[in-house]
């Protein structure tokens, strides 16, 4: 070897694999305008729709009349449920075994619910006639709390299953009642209440949120009626599951429906679930033969497409007197809207709930959700988490600190006699996960000592005391939260969704000249993974990250997967990303072995060749290779150099994190000011630190939102009052306090390059911390817990109910 | 509806086109000139995802009737790059600074970005992030756009971007 050859660090470093902050590619579309969203699109001949919505949360229809609307030139099809039901299709099934109107039939159940879809030649058109489209109410009284959902007289919901006794989740104990679900031992539970020196008990809400994606729901239809085919493009998160669904649905064969999945502005969830829109659009296209647009505003995205949390949960934990958990138990009541129409994986109606022993050694625990029907929007979302699970960590770090408080310990001191330890893992949870691998005290250590956590606490001690004083009218808090997720679903024996298996994909095609292209069954929404998989490629193959061009949306090219979404991505797509690698990998060790006239094994592989054992300078690079396998691949072996895996995970991955923000409340105005915030995360292998950095500074801002301020509000009547930015509060550049961030790395055990995904939990982390900090600065005065969100006007009326204002 | 003759400048292209009176700005620049880096994010002037420079302001085009547009000077993002095709400092800043994810509020906020350092080209953070509080993002959670915004105010004025790369 001589001076000029590069050693193998040089080399590896030049291919911008894992661990490097590679740029993203996707950003020099981005920057010039260029990236390719629904609504750019313009198709010849193409039409808008647009709908007639309820004013009402609960009306009978009593008659709808187009005439007037379909009269308005420019206008070419108005469709209501009874044209829907000539092809069948007033109704649709849910991903959670119910069922949804289309468009009103009969009755509507939630304000802004769909009731007419008017078709015409330009937007401004449609909106105008979807405003002539008479209907005819008789109000019904309505309920939109979830806690008296099921009580005797409460208003019947859902006409269509009121005297069904059984749902698709089991028993149904009212008409409202949607399921029960259970996880863990209740006597067992129950028998460590009481022998428990101290327990705790407190509702603790988590209200109903909404993603609130910058882009709204969107599609475009077209359908060839000469061919029998059927092209949709819209903001899919899942656009395989969109494909399979949609067949089942319409009928139309899946070969011959196309959907593709363009540039997505954000999801969150929001772009999961399947929405009257989408088969409003398809079957206008197919009434009309010509494409159909349909884009939500701003208005019917917040009140109709989605909703996230709406959980209440009622939670208690035991423990003995010196701090040492005995138990937990948790009764939720969760409120699903009109329809069930949750996107979890389809055997779990309330999710990974039972995540909700969080990060601590808990030996016994119950948990049970009852899901009912109300007023409200459908379509429960896990926004920017996997399956129920910022739920469950909200209600137990809260509920960590409230019993923290009862017991007079500090609060992360109280965790840390709690927390899992490390010779534990891999370990099986009270609730039967086994989460993978985890350091819990190094981290929360880690974090403690960052923030210089002593110091604080000596501060507000002092602070409380010129509080009581009068010497100051503000209060200090430090909030902890320690959070484990479960994310990645999933393994096939956890998880489906109607059926189809969680497993995800990726298809790579290495060509002669040493580049290649990656398809996978995911769909970024912004999460770069055209930067990031091309990483994990570079890394396992030795060819430069630049040179592969990763592809995801179109269910035509893309091998079949279950989209992006739980955080499943890196750990289910990563993982097929990287075992297709190996694929490719062993065939070139073959052709390589081959080439250099030696024995497969006695190759090595170094960085982005295989070279003899024992003698480096015989070898032949990956792109050396690549030639190879269309120029002469060994006598019998098949030309080519390609590798599709479809990826089953053996168990979830568990990421978790250490987050502690400080605040400072001005008790008269209710203002309250993120002094800091430290977020450590470990999310295993690190595959880009910059994209890892990004998604939390924009998790961690997401939850500061609903912490702080975000609500889905509905009054008596069953208005929604929050249903436009001018009320429902997303945090700008102003409000938005300054990130720190930090990391310990635990790789997974079990994924093939240790990474277990990480873009969901500043948001699952996050929530607790913020709430925890707030609730923490009123605690010397007595509270034990205030609600979220922790607005400036409740936390104002918080400080006046514990007389801080007489 | 009748329709209104309008002309006006965008991206330093002179366009004439007969609009309805009610088109707004937004609509008019997708629609009807295919210039769609502007976005649609909120229809009620809340999220600046339509944001561009008219005149010399920075304005919410989906709050402005192309008919008020009329003989005005506009620039979208499609307007951005240098006369010699390479990136404005501002579009290298926000990839260099990972000031973007999904990238559905980059072009209003690169616009709104351009103004801001035209009338003040060495903002504070402070002052950085007030300028673009009009502005909303989901992804990033700001603080790569406020570092995107510092990095093009020093290569625009000049000073090293060692201190900005950090």
């Amino acid at each position: 070897m001589n001076a000029q050859t590069p050693t193998s660090a040089e080399r590896a470093e030049k291919l911008e694999g894992m661990g490097c902050k590679r740029k993203r590619v996707e950003d020099i579309r981005f920057v010039q305008g260029k990236g390719n969203y629904v609504d750019d699109m313009k198709l010849p001949g193409m039409l808008y729709g647009d709908f007639t919505r309820s004013p009402h949360a609960h009306a009978r229809v009593k008659k709808i009349d187009t005439t007037k609307a379909a009269a308005v030139p420019g206008v070419v099809a108005v469709i209501t449920a009874e044209t829907l039901k000539t092809v069948n299709l007033a109704w649709m099934p849910t991903l959670a075994g119910d069922v949804q109107m289309v468009l009103a039939d009969g009755k509507v159940l939630f304000q802004n619910q769909e009731v007419a879809f008017v078709i015409a030649e330009d937007r401004y058109t449609a909106a105008d006639a979807a405003e002539l489209v008479e209907v005819e109410y008789e109000a019904l009284p309505c309920n939109v709390d979830p806690l008296k959902a099921m009580a005797a007289n409460a208003p019947v919901i859902r006409e269509d299953t009121k005297d069904k006794k059984e749902g698709a989740h089991g028993p149904r104990k009212h008409y409202n009642h949607i399921f029960n679900w259970q996880a863990g031992d209740k006597a067992a539970a129950d028998a460590a209440f009481a022998k428990a020196d101290v327990t705790i008990k407190e509702m603790i809400a988590y209200p109903r949120v909404h993603p609130c994606p910058l882009e709204t729901c969107q599609c475009v239809a077209s359908f060839d009626k000469i061919r029998g085919e059927l092209t949709l493009w819209g903001t899919f998160q899942a656009p395989h599951v969109i494909r399979t669904v949609g067949s089942l649905i319409s009928k139309i064969p899946e070969h011959k429906i196309h959907v593709i999945a363009p540039d997505i502005g954000g999801g969150f969830g929001n772009k999961v679930g399947a929405y009257p829109g989408y088969i409003c659009a398809i079957v206008a296209s197919i009434v009309t033969g010509r494409p159909v647009k349909w884009v939500e505003d701003r208005i019917e995205n917040l009140s109709t497409t989605a909703f996230a949390r709406d959980f209440w949960m009622e939670t208690e934990i035991a423990a003995t007197k010196d701090g040492k958990i005995l138990g937990l138990r948790c009764y939720t009541v969760a409120d699903h809207g009109a329809f069930d129409a949750c996107a979890n994986a389809t055997k779990w109606p309330a999710g990974l709930f039972s995540i909700i022993s969080g990060s601590y050694d808990i030996p016994a625990a119950h948990v049970s959700v009852d899901g009912v029907y109300t007023n409200k929007a459908p379509g429960g979302v896990a926004y920017r988490c996997s399956f129920r699970v910022t739920e469950a960590a909200y209600a137990i770090e809260r509920a960590m600190d409230i019993m923290a408080q009862k017991l007079g310990m500090d609060p992360a001191e109280f965790r840390m006699k709690n927390l899992i330890r490390r010779e534990q893992f891999p370990y099986t949870s009270v609730f039967g996960w086994v989460y993978d691998s985890g350091d819990y005290q190094t981290a929360l250590n880690k974090a403690m000592e960052s923030v210089g956590y002593k110091k604080l606490r000596a501060e507000q001690k002092q602070k409380q005391e010129a509080f009581k004083r009068g010497e100051t009218r503000e209060v200090m808090g430090v909030g902890v939260a320690f959070f484990t997720e479960i994310v990645g679903a999933g393994p096939s024996r956890n998880c489906d969704i109607l059926g189809i298996a969680m497993f995800d994909s990726a298809e790579i095609r290495i060509h002669p000249t040493g580049t290649g292209i990656c398809r996978l069954g995911t769909k970024s929404q912004g999460q770069g993974h055209e930067t990031t998989y091309a990483q994990i490629i570079a890394t396992e193959l030795g060819l430069p990250a630049d040179n592969f061009m990763v592809e995801e949306g179109n269910t035509d090219t893309a091998p079949y997967g279950l989209g992006t979404y739980g955080s499943r991505s890196t750990p289910v797509s990563g993982a097929a990303t990287a075992m297709a690698c190996r694929k490719i990998k062993a065939k070139a060790q073959m052709i390589a072995a081959y080439m250099l006239e030696v024995h497969d094994d006695d190759l090595e592989w170094d960085v982005d060749r295989f070279r003899v054992k024992g003698n480096p300078e015989r070898f032949k690079t990956m792109t050396e290779l690549a030639w190879a396998a269309y120029h002469e691949v060994p006598p019998g072996m098949e030309p080519g150099l390609e590798a599709v895996d479809y990826y089953d995970p053996p168990n979830f991955t568990f990421p978790f994190g250490a987050y502690i923000c400080v605040v400072d409340v001005d008790v008269d105005t209710g203002a309250t000011k993120v002094r800091r915030f430290y977020a450590l995360d470990d999310c295993g292998t690190r595959i880009n630190p910059m994209i890892i950095e990004g998604q939390i500074h924009g998790g961690l801002t997401e939850a500061f939102g609903i912490a702080m301020g975000q609500e889905i509000h509905y009054d008596a009547d069953g208005n929604v009052t929050t249903a436009s930015l001018m009320d429902y509060f997303l945090p700008t550049a102003v409000e938005t306090p300054h990130w720190e961030t930090d990391w310990t790395t635990t790789p997974s055990p079990h994924h093939p390059i240790g990474a277990k995904g990480v873009g969901e939990s500043p948001n699952v982390g996050g929530v607790p911390a913020f709430s925890n900090a707030v609730n923490d600065a009123f605690k010397f005065l007595g509270s034990t817990h205030i609600q979220m969100p922790h607005d400036h006007w409740r936390t104002w009326t918080a400080a006046d109910k514990l007389g801080l204002h007489a | 509806m009748a329709k209104a003759h309008v002309t006006m400048t965008v991206n330093g292209k002179k366009v004439e086109e007969l609009v309805e009176p009610r088109t707004l700005l937004i609509h008019f620049l997708r629609e009807q000139l295919n210039i769609t880096g502007p976005h649609i994010g909120c229809d009620t002037s809340h999220c600046g995802a339509c944001t561009v420079d008219l005149d010399g302001k920075s304005v919410k085009s989906c709050t402005m009737f192309a008919v008020q547009a009329n003989g005005s000077d506009i620039r979208t993002i499609e307007g951005m790059a240098n006369a010699d095709g390479t990136l404005h400092a501002l579009q290298e800043g926000f990839r260099e600074m990972h000031g973007l994810q999904c990238g559905f509020c980059t072009p209003g906020m690169i616009l709104r970005a351009y103004r801001l350092l035209q009338e003040n080209p060495k903002p504070t953070e402070e002052e950085i992030r007030f300028g673009i509080s009009g502005n909303l993002c989901r992804c990033t959670g700001y603080q790569n756009i406020v570092k995107a915004i510092q990095y093009a105010a020093a290569k625009l004025s000049g000073v090293p971007l060692q201190e900005a790369a950090e």
